[in-house]
C-alpha cells in the first residue's frame, strides 16, 4: 500500500529532481573507487554515487517507493564529490543530491532529532551573521572567563550531543575585530570572511588580509554578505540557500573587483556555484569572480618569497583537502606548492589526502557513527606521515582533524592549522630570517 | 520465505540484505535497459557458504546471480530473473603469490587493479586489463573471459587462468587445474567455466599465471585525417611484423568526449588517433616505437608524438579508457557492442560502420582495439524515444551482420549476456546452440545459475542488408 508520504514523495522527486541530470548517468560505475562510503560500508552500492542516482530516478520513475533504506542511503552521502572527477560523463552528482535532498525536505517535515540540529544551525546561526556573532559572543565571554575549563571537567557540554562538545573542545579563541583595507595595491579583491571563518576564525581573516597585502592586493570587506549558503544546499533548504546567494551577489556585485577571495573551501565552492543555482548572468559574473586564497597567493608569486628563505627542515608537514576546492573547483596543487615551500619543513603528501575527513558540512553531528569511521580510517594515514603539522584549507576539515587529534590522543604531537595561519607563521620566519 | 531464512543461517542476517534500497542497487549493471529487482542480496564469506547457497537456491528453484562490481556491458550480471544476487565482498583476499610457479591465487572479489598494483610492485606482471580495471574484479573478469588494451600482445584473461574452485549447480565443488604449464588430464573444464558468464556454476577461487614484468614501456600517438589512414596504418604495423603492447583507435567524436572529461590537448583537426604502446626490453621498445610512428607519418599522420614521462602516458591511457563513459555526455542513452572482426578487416569494418549509422540516421561513433579487430562501435541514442530505438536495434543488428559476413563475430570481449543472445545463433550456427545448450542442460538442469543468459527465448531473424 502507498502511504500519502510515499505518493508526496514522488511527486516532489519529480518536481526538484532533473530527468536530464539523471540520465547523464550511464551506469559504468568508474565512480565506485571514489566513493568513501562505498568503501568504507565494504562496496555496498546502496552507498555509491551509481546507487544513489539509480534510486533518485528510480523514486522519480515510480519504480521504489520511498522508506527508511532509501532516506539511509541518501543521509549517509557526505556530498564530498568526489565521484565527480572520477566521472566520464560528466554527471552533476552534486546537484543532483541537492535536488534530492530538496525533494525530500518538501516531501517530509523533518524528524525531532534533525530539526533540532537544523533549527540551531540554520535558523539559529548560519541564516544570520548578527545571530551568529551573538553566539560567538556568549563563546567569547566564556572563553575569557575560564568556564571553558570548569566546563569540560564538570561535564556541562555532555547536555549537548556528544558530537558538539567534542567539536566545543577544539575551537579556538576568538579574538579581535577585521581591519580596514590599504588601498592602491595592484589587484582589487574582495574578501568574502565566510561565517564560520570570520567568528570562530577571526585570527586567520584577519592574516588572510595581512598575506593577501603582502602579496600587493588591495582588499576590500563588503558589507552585509551573508552565509554562502553552502550548509542549506546541500542539506535540501534550496530556497533559503538561494535567498543568501541573493543577497551576496547584491553585497559583492556592485562593486570593481577583479577577485572575490575566500579561505574556505566548502564556501568557495558554494559561491562559484551561484551562477548554477540561480541560473542568471549576475550570478554567474558574480561565481566566475570566486578564488580561494591559495590560488591568489600563486599568482603572486608568494611561493617564490617564501622559497627566498632557506632553512633547513626540522618538521614535517601534510595537507589535508578540503573536498570541494579540490573537487569541485580543481584547487589541489596550489596549497600543496605553498606549504611545500614554507622554511623549516619538509612536506610529505599523506595516504588518501584527497578523501574525505568524514567532517562534510554538519555530516559529523547528523552522521556521528559514519563519520567517525571515515576520520578513524584518515587518521591512519596521518600517523604513516607523522607530522607535526596539519594543514587545511576549510574551517569544518581543520576542526574535523583537531578532532581526530584529540580522539587519538596525539595532541601534543601535532597540531591542525589553516593554511593561512600556517602560511602567515611561516612568512614571519621568512622576515625574520632576512634581517 | 524458507529460503531466505535458510540463506540467512549459511551466511548470517548482516550479509543478507532485503532492503528497497538494496534491491534496487543491485538492480542493474552498466547496459542500458536492463533492470530487475532481485530478491536478495547475498554476500557469502566462503566456497563451502556458496555451496550451502547453491544447495538452497537448487531446492527451491530460486535463480542465482554471480556479480562482481556490476561493470557489465551485456546484461550479464543484471538479475532479470529476480532471485539471489550473489556478491565477493567478502571474498576479496589475494591468498597466496607463488614466485617459484609465478601465479598468485586470488578470491574473486579482488579488483583487477589491486592485483596488477600487488604484482607489478614484486616484478611481476597481469596483462589483461580491461578498461574497467579500477573497479572490476578478477572473478568477473574469469566469468567474461575479459580483454583489455593489450589484448593484441598478452592475449586476454583466458590465457592467465591457470586454475579454478567452482560450485557446480549440483552442488559440488570442483577443483580445476593447477601450478601447471602442461596438463591434459581430460576436458579442459576450466576452459569451459572461463567465459560462461555464471551460467555453469560460480567461480570461487582462481589460479592465475604471471610474467615478469616487462622492463621498459614507451607510449606514442599519432593523429590522422581520415578514419582511412587510420586503419591502413594499422594494418601495416601488423603486416611488418611489429605485434605492440597496445594500439588503439579513436574516431573524432569519441576524442571529443574524452577531451571534454580530461582535457589532454588532442588536435581539434584530426578525424582519427591512435594510442601506440610497446613494451619490453629497451631497445627493442625503441625501435619498434619509431618504426610505428613512421609507419603512421608514411600513411598520412598529421601530427605524431612519443610521450614524455609516464605520467604523460598514463594520462593517455586513462583517456581512452574513459571512452565509453565521456561518450555518454552527449547523449541520455550509450549502447556499445564490440564487434569484432580479423585485424586486416579493420578499415573494412569502420566504412562499414559509418555507412550503417548513416543509412540508419543513428549517431555512432566508434573506438576500439584496433590492433586486434576488437571495435566498440558506440551508439548514442534516446532509449525513451520508441522511433529512433528501433533505428538503433536495426544498425546494430546490421553491424554484427557485416562482422560475421568479414569473418568476425558478435563479442571479443564483453559477453553475450541477455543483450546479445539473440544474435548468438547468427555466429555459432544452430550446431553450436544445439551443444552449447545441451552442456549448460547437462549442468544446470534446473537453470539456476544465472537464467535468462546466453541463449534467448527466440533468436533474431537474419537482416537482409543491402550491400554497395
Amino acid at each position: 500500500m502507498v502511504s500519502a508520504l510515499q505518493e508526496r514523495m514522488q511527486k516532489s522527486f519529480v518536481e526538484h529532481v532533473s530527468e536530464e541530470l539523471l540520465t547523464d548517468c550511464m551506469r559504468c560505475g568508474f565512480c565506485l573507487p571514489a566513493c568513501p562510503t562505498y568503501l568504507m560500508t565494504d562496496q555496498d552500492e546502496a552507498h555509491s554515487p551509481r546507487g544513489r542516482i539509480s534510486l533518485m530516478k528510480a523514486l522519480r520513475d515510480g519504480q521504489v517507493l520511498w522508506d527508511g533504506s532509501i532516506e539511509d542511503s541518501l543521509d549517509v552521502c557526505l556530498g564530498c564529490r568526489a565521484c565527480e572527477p572520477a566521472c566520464p560523463a560528466g554527471v552533476q552528482y552534486g546537484t543532483l543530491l541537492e535536488e534530492a535532498r530538496h525533494a525530500v525536505l518538501d516531501a517530509k517535515r523533518p524528524g525531532i532529532k534533525e530539526k533540532v540540529v537544523r533549527k540551531i544551525v540554520f535558523d539559529g546561526l548560519f541564516a544570520d551573521q548578527k545571530k551568529m556573532k551573538r553566539t560567538v559572543e556568549l563563546i567569547r565571554f566564556y572563553q575569557a572567563t575560564g568556564i571553558q575549563k570548569v566546563a569540560r571537567v564538570s561535564g556541562v557540554m555532555k547536555l549537548l550531543p556528544k558530537q558538539m562538545s567534542e567539536m566545543e573542545r577544539v575551537l579556538p579563541p576568538i579574538r579581535q575585530k577585521l581591519k580596514p583595507a590599504k588601498p592602491n595595491q595592484t589587484y582589487k579583491v574582495a574578501f568574502f570572511t565566510g561565517c564560520l571563518m570570520d567568528t570562530m576564525f577571526q585570527e586567520t581573516n584577519s592574516r588572510t588580509i595581512e598575506l593577501l597585502e603582502m602579496a600587493g592586493y588591495e582588499v576590500n570587506i563588503p558589507e552585509d554578505q551573508q552565509c554562502c549558503g553552502a550548509l542549506h544546499g546541500h542539506s535540501g533548504e534550496v530556497p533559503k540557500a538561494k535567498k543568501n546567494a541573493e543577497k551576496n551577489i547584491l553585497a559583492f556585485n556592485h562593486q570593481d573587483y577583479d577577485f572575490i577571495v575566500q579561505n574556505a573551501g566548502g564556501c568557495g565552492a558554494f559561491l562559484s556555484e551561484y551562477g548554477k543555482l540561480l541560473d542568471t548572468d549576475e550570478a554567474r559574473v558574480f561565481s566566475d569572480k570566486i578564488v580561494d586564497i591559495s590560488t591568489l597567493l600563486m599568482k603572486a608569486g608568494f611561493d617564490r618569497q617564501l622559497n627566498a628563505v632557506s632553512k633547513e627542515a626540522q618538521a614535517v608537514v601534510t595537507y589535508q583537502d578540503s573536498c570541494h576546492l579540490r573537487n569541485v573547483n580543481g584547487v589541489w596543487e596550489a596549497p600543496r606548492t605553498l606549504i611545500g615551500s614554507a622554511p623549516g619543513f619538509t612536506f610529505i603528501e599523506m595516504p588518501n589526502a584527497a578523501g574525505c575527513c568524514g567532517s562534510a558540512g554538519i555530516y559529523n553531528l547528523l552522521q556521528p557513527e559514519m563519520s567517525g569511521k571515515i576520520l578513524a580510517e584518515k587518521m591512519k594515514g596521518v600517523k604513516q606521515v607523522g607530522p607535526s603539522v596539519i594543514v587545511t584549507s576549510n574551517p569544518g576539515c581543520l576542526l574535523q582533524m583537531k578532532v581526530g587529534i584529540e580522539r587519538e590522543g596525539l595532541a601534543g604531537q601535532m597540531e591542525a592549522v589553516h593554511i593561512v595561519d600556517f602560511l602567515y607563521e611561516s612568512m614571519k620566519t621568512t622576515t625574520k630570517g632576512a634581517r | 520465505m524458507e529460503w531466505m531464512d535458510s540463506l540467512k543461517k549459511v551466511v548470517g542476517s548482516d550479509h543478507v540484505r532485503t532492503s528497497s534500497a538494496h534491491l534496487l542497487a543491485y538492480s542493474y549493471d552498466a547496459t542500458a535497459g536492463f533492470q530487475a529487482m532481485p530478491d536478495a542480496v547475498v554476500s557469502p564469506g566462503s566456497t563451502e557458504e556458496i555451496r550451502q547457497i547453491m544447495e538452497i537456491c537448487r531446492e527451491h528453484q530460486v535463480p542465482l546471480v554471480p556479480r562482481g562490481s556490476g561493470t557489465n556491458l551485456a546484461a550479464g550480471t543484471a538479475p532479470t530473473s529476480g532471485g539471489v544476487v550473489l556478491l565477493f565482498n567478502r571474498m576479496n583476499r589475494i591468498l597466496e603469490l607463488d614466485e617459484d610457479n609465478l601465479c598468485v591465487r586470488v578470491q574473486p572479489g579482488v579488483l583487477t587493479l589491486d592485483l596488477c598494483d600487488y604484482v607489478e610492485g614484486r616484478g611481476l606482471f597481469y596483462p589483461p586489463d580491461p578498461s574497467s580495471m579500477k573497479i572490476s574484479t578478477i572473478g568477473g573478469n574469469v566469468s567474461e573471459n575479459s580483454g583489455g588494451l593489450r589484448g593484441l600482445k598478452y592475449g586476454v584473461t583466458k590465457d592467465y587462468v591457470l586454475g579454478l574452485t567452482a560450485v557446480l549447480p549440483n552442488g559440488q565443488v570442483i577443483k580445476t587445474g593447477g601450478k601447471l604449464a602442461k596438463d591434459v588430464a581430460g576436458y579442459d573444464l576450466k576452459a569451459l567455466l572461463v567465459g560462461a558468464e555464471g551460467t555453469l556454476g560460480v567461480i570461487t577461487e582462481i589460479l592465475l599465471k604471471l610474467i615478469p614484468k616487462p622492463e621498459h614501456q614507451r607510449t606514442g600517438i599519432a593523429y590522422f585525417q581520415s578514419l582511412e589512414a587510420a586503419a591502413a596504418t594499422v594494418s601495416e604495423i601488423i603486416s611488418k611484423r611489429i605485434i605492440p603492447a597496445t594500439l588503439e583507435f579513436l574516431d573524432r567524436g569519441t576524442m571529443d568526449a574524452v577531451e571534454r572529461f580530461m582535457d589532454l590537448g588532442l588536435p581539434e583537426e584530426a578525424e582519427a588517433m591512435l594510442l601506440i604502446e610497446q613494451d619490453g626490453e629497451a631497445g627493442q621498445v625503441e625501435r619498434d616505437l619509431s618504426a610505428m610512428i613512421d609507419i603512421s607519418v608514411r600513411n598520412g599522420a598529421v601530427i605524431t608524438a612519443v610521450a614524455e614521462t609516464e605520467e604523460e602516458a598514463g594520462q593517455l591511457k586513462a583517456g581512452r579508457r574513459a571512452a565509453l563513459s565521456a561518450l555518454a555526455r552527449k547523449r541520455p542513452t550509450t549502447i556499445l557492442e564490440d564487434a569484432t572482426v580479423p585485424r586486416s578487416e579493420i578499415a573494412n569494418m569502420v566504412r562499414k560502420i559509418r555507412e550503417i549509422a548513416e543509412r540508419n540516421q543513428v549517431e555512432i561513433h566508434t573506438f576500439g582495439h584496433a590492433g586486434d579487430g576488437n571495435l566498440h562501435p558506440t551508439c548514442l541514442t534516446d532509449i525513451r524515444d520508441n522511433e529512433e530505438m528501433v533505428r538503433v536495434e536495426r544498425a546494430f543488428a546490421e553491424i554484427f551482420e557485416a562482422a560475421i559476413d568479414l569473418g568476425g563475430t558478435i563479442t571479443g570481449e564483453h559477453g553475450v549476456g541477455e543483450m546479445k543472445s539473440p544474435y548468438l545463433q547468427w555466429k555459432i550456427g544452430d550446431e553450436g546452440i544445439e551443444l552449447m545448450k545441451t552442456i549448460k542442460q547437462a549442468i544446470d538442469p534446473l537453470n539456476i545459475c544465472n537464467p535468462g543468459k546466453m541463449f534467448a527465448k527466440a533468436n533474431k531473424p537474419r537482416v537482409v542488408v543491402a550491400h554497395g
